[in-house]
């Protein structure tokens, strides 16, 4: 974290999304560096997922969104796909598909409407499978997979988009403190690797913390405030916006980790 | 029964599963499905009542491949060239459509009870159908060239139906998919009433009314191929290019804009492929049920999952299901029996065998 920081790589200036007459977010400004890991946090109904998805052009917006300095709102639909990568919270998984065949789909931002996958399409699908440990069940049908198979299966899809950007929205989901870590590990393996810019939102602070470079506390559609881990929380910012009683301290390396505490009433 | 699903699964797995762990149509899939396409072609070409035998109809059609010399009575050949050989092409066209068009409509929709009928199709057809039998004297009857004024009306009927679906659900849900078919079980509950109604001004017609909604294939000679076959063919390389995108609809809306499509034209390319296709079957065959729903899912139970295998597979099963119950129809008993009723007859037992033997979700 020495010398010039990098460039950025996706801005939002004055963002409002959402669908219908009230929208979910409003103001929302933000930046991202090239290379680096953003986590998204706020209280529930904060609207983090819309966040991601106003970025990834999937909701109506407001603002201006700008992915290396280019306005989204003048790039097609599949351009778009091609520098933004995006995974929801609870992707859908066609039980009966091959893991194969569903992240071969992952492909099709870079192929014409009636065009066929290349030789190249399959190999650049051979090497994500490789690169996340899901070789050995391309063969395999998604309804057989585990929850961090299934994971796994997503970040490959998205990881054949070769984007600049990942957006993932919860990418834990449903995972346990072990599995999430693994596929936490891998995410900043790839991001590391290929000099990837990671958005995602994370419901677990002190994960957050350890992960990202920098956060974004969202709460009721806005941002509250922005900055390094260490900055961004604070006890009594968690309590006014998520009405929690928490304890931040420090690790040795210096990462916040929260704590949950008791009111002192119910103890 | 799981020894009978794994076997399955590891039998269709070998027909359609390449080396790379990718679901495709592969040319052992393929070949199955056209050899049986003709082998059941071939019977229907070859049974029928009376004194033509199957011996004898194989000879004229060897004769008449080697050019050599014509067995049969002049009579005899026209009973095989102008009444059954357009008959048995006439099933195999209705069959695709209906076939072909029900894994469309439950691959945009990602609802396995999806088919053309549910959107008003086949109420809207029969409504149309129902006025003209009523309404229109056989004396005064209009027509296009050699297209009386029934298949006619039964096509615009049937698109009639799907469209009123299609702008109810775009009026109230949006693009999306459960507006549509709510769209769609509401015209087709008032399109079926208003048939009800009109078919109850005139009695004398309910029989011929009641006929037509069982379905049949009651042709005397080429007309009808000719007038199906440009509607199914286009509907079927529609359906077939498009097998890839019905692929990431199956990933829902979000996710398939998220990769760079527009899920609304796919939509609207797909249904409006289907339905021109499903309203040409129902204009020249009636009400045929099932066949949309059935064919599909066997094929998906034995295939894979792919749009990619379930597309062009389902044409042809579907060509080849509704030869041989076209065929069951009319040579099971004296006179004929409606297709509609063979197609369930046949198709349901069967169909809850398949399911029984596969106890997993259908996605």
């Amino acid at each position: 974290m020495t010398g010039t920081p990098p460039p950025t790589a996706l801005s939002l200036h004055d963002v409002g999304a959402g669908y219908g007459a009230e929208p979910v977010v409003q103001h929302v400004s933000l930046e991202a560096r090239r290379g680096r890991w953003l986590a998204i946090v706020g209280p529930n109904g904060a609207g983090k997922s819309t966040v991601l998805k106003a970025v990834a052009g999937l909701v109506p917006r407001q603002g201006t969104v700008l992915l290396d300095g280019t306005d989204t709102a003048t790039l097609p639909r599949k351009e778009l796909a091609r520098r933004v990568g995006y995974a929801p919270q609870n992707p859908a998984l066609p039980e009966r598909l091959t893991v194969t065949d569903y992240v071969l789909l992952g492909r099709a931002p870079h192929l014409g409407t009636l065009a066929r996958e290349s030789a190249s399409d399959m190999s650049i699908v051979e090497d994500a499978l490789a690169r996340l440990d899901l070789h050995d069940m391309a063969g395999r049908r998604l309804g057989t997979l585990s929850g961090g198979e299934a994971q796994r299966a997503v970040l490959a899809r998205v990881l054949v988009q070769r984007t600049p950007l990942l957006l993932l929205d919860e990418p834990t989901t449903g995972l346990d403190i072990g599995h999430a870590q693994t596929l936490l590990e891998r995410l900043d393996h790839l991001r590391r690797e290929d000099g990837t810019t990671v958005v995602t939102t994370l419901h677990d602070l002190t994960v957050a913390a350890q992960y990202a470079d920098e956060l974004v506390l969202l709460d009721r559609g806005g941002v509250v405030a922005a900055g390094p881990p260490s900055q961004v929380l604070t006890t009594e910012r968690l309590r006014e916006h998520y009405a929690a009683d928490v304890e931040v301290l420090t690790t040795a390396d210096g990462h916040p980790v929260v704590v949950p505490v008791r009111p002192a009433a119910v103890r | 029964m799981l020894r009978t699903r794994s076997r399955w699964r590891r039998a269709a797995d070998r027909i359609t599963r390449t080396p790379a762990h990718t679901t495709r149509l592969t040319p052992l899939a393929l070949g199955v499905a056209v050899v049986t396409v003709v082998a059941v072609a071939l019977l229907g070409l070859l049974i029928g009542p009376g004194e033509l035998t199957g011996d004898r109809v194989l000879a004229e059609i060897t004769a008449q491949l080697t050019g050599g010399m014509s067995p049969l009575s002049d009579s005899e050949a026209a009973i095989v060239w102008q009444l059954r050989l357009p008959r048995v092409l006439l099933a195999a066209l209705v069959g695709a459509a209906l076939a072909g068009a029900g894994a469309a409509f439950q691959g945009v929709f990602r609802n396995p009870l999806a088919d053309p009928y549910l959107l008003g199709a086949g109420a809207g057809a029969g409504m149309a159908a129902t006025a003209v039998m009523v309404f229109v004297p056989a004396v005064t009857a209009w027509s296009l060239g050699p297209v009386g004024p029934l298949p006619l009306a039964a096509f615009a009927g049937a698109l009639l139906g799907v469209g009123l679906s299609w702008a109810l659900g775009r009026s109230t849900g949006g693009a999306g998919t459960a507006g549509l078919l709510l769209a769609g079980i509401a015209v087709t509950a008032f399109l079926t009433a208003i048939q009800t109604f009109v078919q109850q001004l005139n009695t004398e017609t309910l029989k011929q009314v009641y006929t037509w909604t069982l379905g049949g294939l009651n042709i005397t000679g080429w007309t009808d191929v000719g007038l199906v076959l440009p509607y199914v063919g286009l509907a079927a390389i529609v359906l077939v290019a498009a097998a890839r995108l019905l692929d990431l609809l199956t990933l829902g809306d979000t996710e398939a804009a998220s990769l760079g499509l527009r899920p609304g034209r796919i939509r609207l390319a797909v249904l409006s492929a289907a339905s021109l296709a499903t309203a040409a079957a129902v204009s020249v065959s009636g009400l045929i049920g099932f066949v949309g729903i059935v064919v599909p899912h066997l094929v998906r139970l034995l295939a894979g999952a792919s749009y990619r295998v379930i597309v062009p597979l389902s044409l042809l099963g579907g060509a080849a299901f509704v030869i041989g119950a076209d065929l069951v129809a009319r040579t099971i008993m004296p006179g004929e029996l409606p297709l509609g009723v063979v197609t369930a007859f046949a198709g349901a037992p069967f169909f809850a065998l398949v399911l029984r033997t596969n106890r997993e979700r259908l996605s």
